[in-house]
């Protein structure tokens, strides 16, 4: 809501700067968005009459004027204008002028004529974005007079942000009664009388759709003026609202809804047939609107109709073939009450949003329509004539809004606000907010004002009480302790501690988008059936991420086109794939790894990250949540992985993940280097760890027993953990892996791990033949098992 | 005699200051006091004496021994410290190379603030909850009085996926889950990703909320206001900054506000970043709407709530003077490495 200050002060008049007044109106919840300017500044610029105009001797476009300004002599001024004429009163911007821009206005000579100051357009003053020709101001404008002075220039427009519960501020009288409310100074409204019809005239009005549309007035008025102009008061009043002038008819509505905040229609007489009959369209119907635009009807919507066809989209938007038009004589006036929920969403699903509509579907006054019918007679009369008929309304009151009295509860007030308020502010502050009040036992029964579509409940009083006492004056209390203390269990999983342990990793947290281009989804999570937006932003951010490979993947792509050689980077959060046709919501921890292993060095040679060091990141973070031989690492294939270099993850027998490089062909589809390692993890198996146990410490030495042993090259190192640890005794404390050979001295076919043994007696000094018999179980299985044999 | 003792002492005081290392001092050693040593000779060539010199010689034989000794002492001290400052020079590093570290990792300067956001909540004991992000009609809207017609719905940019499904725009529908499933008295915040159908120099389609709510016997608007005076003071860390509560509406909550916080950019004197006003929006609040208390089962005559929700970038790029939003999720690592 855009008005001007000048405006609003000829209602109410506090004693207070433009500053405070917006400060004031922000600090009662109607936000301030601007306060401009009602022109820009400008100086010497009068109203003149042209008494002469001829054409130019020597240019065919520009005319030579004689321009009364009100001084001794008429000025000689040359104009550019086609629409300049003699009679026309208009503005002058005089010698010594100064017009927006800093433009000065100087004696001048146009093709060997002298010009002796300027005619000005609206554009070149600043009241226009673009303007054809001159501003042609009033025949009653005083010759003379300074413009900003005689158009009152020297106003600010506020633009008020209007939350979409104050629907009763969308027109002047709201504002003001709220400015007067917080001011404690009356409010003046303009007095508006009833105007006595001229003639009997009556257009027949049915209500189809009561529920839809409860009151319905309307009013002919003949034989108006078609070329009469609207005054330039109502001109710059609609202009410093955002609203431009078209004809007397349209302005007077806007003008009316602007001030008292009621949308209004004119018809063209002459293009009805019949009567008019409010109703539902029919599915299919069309009708072209004033905007040009043809739209096909739904039978959800309201509209306003002849005997034969639809006028206007009810509340929305007047029809193109009903519209007053320049030639039109006889105008039928409308000002009727859309229910809310009639008008809401209707506009935004035919991609419409006008003022009305933004109205109605927030809530107008269901009580205003006559007075503002009394309004628009009055003022269209005032500017265009005619003959008004008497006023038709139709209402249906079983449907209109019926607001049942609010109990306010004393104690109510201080439980919610936290602040105790005298009765004698708070009824104030109520009575001045248009309300009733009734004392009661405890509190007061409340009627609110019928434009009050907001207020409905006891807590949207005491919303009203506090906002206008002031939030600032409500105290800040800090008592309200704990509800409960708690500690989280020690074994829970902490993604905060998981994510620090990367970074000391060297990892960089990243946070990309959880919709992704459903061509990278396809190369990275194939075999997902793609959980698809609507209405996405653009196509690649369409479909929602199956996993946050493709999030870390892009970030690569992005650094490494800046220059970055090396990247390890970490994600967390939901991701989204459909399981039976089940929308599961999965939180993840994925990562990252390309490029050497650390940062170039001067002391050591950097090496190409690889597997390895990626599951040690990984088994560092696993090893934080419980003991690392809860989780196992597969060789297992997926999709988008090397099928030589990829593990799936497990806890148990529970599938945590995958860890692995990428697979050289998507790696290609990507044009992504080589050597680009990713993990990702399911957090939810990994919820709850364990806390320590204590074990206690022998006393006695530990002796070590080196091997090496001979497997398949195959052989994966886990099954001679897996079978170590089956058949190994108490006294094995721990299995080292100390080298992996392969090469020269040995068959081809075959690997050389050299493993450690540490044996450990927890109640005596391991012996010989105690550290032998040990060693010969663990070589027994693992020649029995797997093949394996000592090297020689 | 005496002569032959003087030429022994003065020829090996001049061994010792000959020998150049330890190794040779203790060389020199050997050949004047081993066991074969010329002092050690000298003394067992006293028995060949006559009785009435073997007295004297004996002593001037000893005088010369331990005088030796105690220069071998002295020498030995000196070369010691010699072999301990060579030694020391030849360990010499140049202690200004860069030390042999991993690399600097670091946390998104989101996942940050949000971390500094919970630490101030969990202080005042609140506990984290957390939500799907595709959510329904029912708990990101019908539940928070926000029916389909509702204006604030065109507020709101929805992604959809079809009728019913939809992620969420913000995180209120936590305070609906957690409220459905738990009894009052609640303490709780929620936060995470939201999503909102806009792009543009200050929207992301993506972004974070903290969402914090409080049910219980008695709370109100001045309580509301103390939880969040304090948070602003503490998480910008500054008891002096203006904080303003303005009215506004949200349909959730009745009495609602905006917290405004004097411009920490210009100290409140109007710039850029807060549209010369001096003031910055940086908070959504008010008291559960008993509409909401409604849908979740709760009753709002015993019960009293209040709810606030804030944006976390805002925060962040307030806190960190960033001035780009989408900075935060290019996920450049020349931006990132700044939060390491």
């Amino acid at each position: 809501m855009r008005f001007s200050e000048a405006w609003l002060r000829e209602w109410v008049d506090p004693d207070i700067s433009t500053e405070a007044l917006a400060e004031q109106l922000s600090m009662a919840g109607l936000e301030v968005d601007a306060v401009e300017p009602a022109a820009p500044p400008f100086s010497g610029v009068v109203i003149g009459e042209v008494l002469e105009c001829e054409r130019h001797p020597d240019a065919d476009k520009l005319s030579l004027c004689r321009v009364d300004i009100g001084a001794d002599m008429a000025s000689q001024i040359v104009c550019g204008a086609s629409n300049v004429r003699a009679g026309l009163r208009v503005p002058v911007a005089t010698l010594g002028a100064v017009l927006p821009g800093d433009f000065r206005i100087k004696r001048a000579k146009l093709r060997g004529v002298e010009s002796h100051g300027m005619i000005c357009s609206a554009s070149e003053l600043g009241l226009a974005e673009s303007t054809e020709g001159i501003l042609e101001l009033p025949a009653e404008a005083p010759v003379g007079r300074d413009l900003r002075d005689y158009l009152a220039l020297d106003d600010q427009c506020i633009d008020v942000d209007l939350t979409p519960d104050r629907a009763d501020c969308l027109g002047l009288a709201g504002v003001a009664r709220e400015v007067g409310v917080l001011n404690q100074v009356s409010v003046t409204e303009p007095t508006i009388e009833s105007v006595k019809p001229q003639i009997d005239d009556e257009l027949p009005v049915t209500l189809d759709a009561p529920a839809a549309c409860p009151r319905y007035l309307c009013r002919i008025v003949r034989g108006i003026d078609p070329v009469a102009p609207t005054p330039g008061w109502v001109v710059e009043k609609l202009r410093r609202s955002g609203v431009r002038a078209i004809s007397p008819v349209v302005d007077v509505t806007n003008y009316v809804m602007l001030e008292l905040g009621q949308p209004m229609h004119g018809f063209d007489l002459a293009r009805l047939s019949g009567g008019i009959k409010v109703r539902m369209a029919q599915a299919g119907e069309s009708l072209e609107l004033l905007d040009g635009s043809k739209q096909t009807l739904r039978d959800d919507t309201l509209v306003i109709a002849d005997h034969d066809k639809a006028l206007a989209m009810a509340g929305i938007m007047g029809g193109a073939d009903s519209g007053v038009t320049s030639a039109t004589r006889d105008v039928l006036l409308e000002s009727a009450f859309f229910a809310p929920l009639a008008i809401a969403g209707k506009a935004r699903s035919y991609g419409l949003h006008t003022d009305s509509s933004h109205r109605f579907e927030r809530g107008v006054d269901p009580e205003l329509q006559h007075r503002a019918m009394q309004r628009a007679t009055a003022l269209l009369l005032q500017i265009v004539g005619g003959q008004p008929g008497p006023v038709t309304e139709v209402s249906s009151t079983a449907d209109l809004p019926r607001r049942e009295p609010i109990m306010l509860r004393r104690t109510r007030v201080a439980r919610v606000l936290g602040v105790d308020i005298d009765d004698a502010t708070i009824v104030d502050i109520l009575k001045r907010l248009g309300m009733q009040l009734v004392d009661t036992n405890g509190g007061w029964q409340v009627s609110v004002p019928s434009a009050r579509f907001d207020l409905a409940i006891e807590v949207d009083l005491i919303e009203e009480i506090g906002r206008i006492y002031g939030y600032a004056k409500i105290p800040s209390a800090l008592s309200s302790a704990p509800v409960s203390v708690t500690l989280r269990p020690e074994a829970e999983f902490s993604l905060a501690k998981a994510k620090r342990l990367l970074t000391h990793r060297g990892y960089l947290e990243a946070i990309t988008y959880s919709f992704i281009a459903p061509e990278l989804a396809a190369v990275l999570a194939p075999g997902e059936q793609p959980i698809t937006l609507a209405n996405p932003i653009s196509a690649d951010m369409s479909v929602m991420r199956a996993s946050i490979w493709p999030g870390l993947v892009q970030t690569l792509q992005y650094n490494l086109a800046r220059q970055q050689s090396r990247v390890r980077v970490f994600e967390s959060g939901l991701t989204f794939a459909r399981v039976d046709g089940e929308i599961k919501q999965r939180p993840k921890l994925a990562g990252l790894v390309y490029g050497e292993t650390s940062a170039e060095q001067w002391s050591q040679a950097t090496r190409q990250a690889d597997f390895y060091d990626l599951k040690a990141d990984l088994e560092s973070l696993l090893g934080q949540v419980a003991d690392l031989r809860e989780f196992r690492f597969e060789a297992a294939e997926h999709p988008a992985l090397h099928p030589g270099q990829s593990a799936r993850v497990l806890r148990g027998k529970e599938p945590l993940g995958w860890i692995g490089l990428v697979h050289p062909a998507q790696q290609k589809t990507l044009d992504l280097p080589s050597g680009v390692y990713l993990f990702e993890i399911d957090l939810a198996p990994l919820r709850m760890g364990k806390v320590p146990q204590f074990a206690s410490l022998s006393k006695f030495p530990a002796i070590r027993r080196d091997f090496a042993l001979l497997v398949d090259r195959d052989l994966p190192y886990q099954r001679v953990l897996d079978t170590i640890e089956k058949v190994a005794p108490q006294i094995v404390k721990d299995i080292g892996l100390f080298d992996v050979y392969t090469g020269d001295n040995i068959d081809s076919s075959r690997k050389s791990l050299a493993l450690s043994l540490i044996l450990q007696g927890s109640s005596n000094t391991l012996t010989e033949s105690d550290v032998e018999q040990a060693s010969g179980v663990v070589l027994k299985a693992l020649a029995d098992d797997l093949g394996g044999k000592l090297r020689d | 005699m005496t002569t032959d003792l003087d030429l022994l002492v003065s020829e090996s005081t001049q061994a010792l200051d000959a020998a150049a290392d330890l190794r040779a001092l203790d060389q020199v050693r050997v050949h004047y006091l081993g066991k074969s040593g010329l002092y050690t000779e000298r003394l067992k060539g006293l028995g060949k004496l006559p009785a009435e010199q073997r007295k004297t010689a004996g002593a001037q034989i000893n005088r010369a021994k331990q005088a030796f000794q105690q220069t071998l002492e002295t020498r030995k001290a000196q070369l010691e410290a010699q072999e301990l400052a060579r030694q020391l020079a030849s360990e010499r590093i140049d202690v200004t190379l860069p030390g042999r570290a991993l690399s600097d990792g670091g946390l998104h300067p989101v996942t940050r603030t949000m971390e500094r956001i919970e630490a101030f909540f969990a202080s005042a004991g609140f506990e984290v909850a957390e939500g799907p992000e595709i959510e329904d009609d029912f708990h990101n809207f019908e539940a928070l009085n926000i029916p389909s017609h509702h204006p604030a719905r065109a507020m709101h940019d929805t992604f959809y996926f079809d009728e019913r499904l939809l992620l969420r725009t913000h995180t209120s529908p936590v305070q609906i889950r957690y409220m459905q499933d738990a009894e009052p008295p609640m303490k709780v915040i929620a936060p995470g990703r939201v999503y909102r159908c806009d792009s543009d120099l200050t929207h992301t389609p993506m972004f974070h909320q903290v969402e914090g709510f409080l049910v219980d016997r008695e709370v109100s608007f001045a309580d509301l206001k103390g939880i969040l005076n304090a948070f602003l003071h503490r998480f910008f860390e500054r008891d002096d900054l203006a904080v303003r509560f303005r009215p506004s509406y949200f349909p959730f909550t009745e009495p609602s506000a905006e917290v405004d916080i004097e411009c920490v950019m210009c100290a409140g004197d109007g710039c850029r970043v807060c549209g010369r006003t001096g003031w910055l929006e940086v908070l959504g609040c008010g008291m559960i709407h008993p509409e909401v208390f409604g849908h979740v089962g709760i009753d709002s005559e015993t019960y009293l709530g209040y709810a606030f929700g804030m944006g976390v970038e805002r925060l962040a790029m307030l806190r960190y003077g960033v001035d780009d939003l989408r900075l935060f999720f290019d996920n450049d690592l020349r931006f990132l490495k700044q939060f390491a």
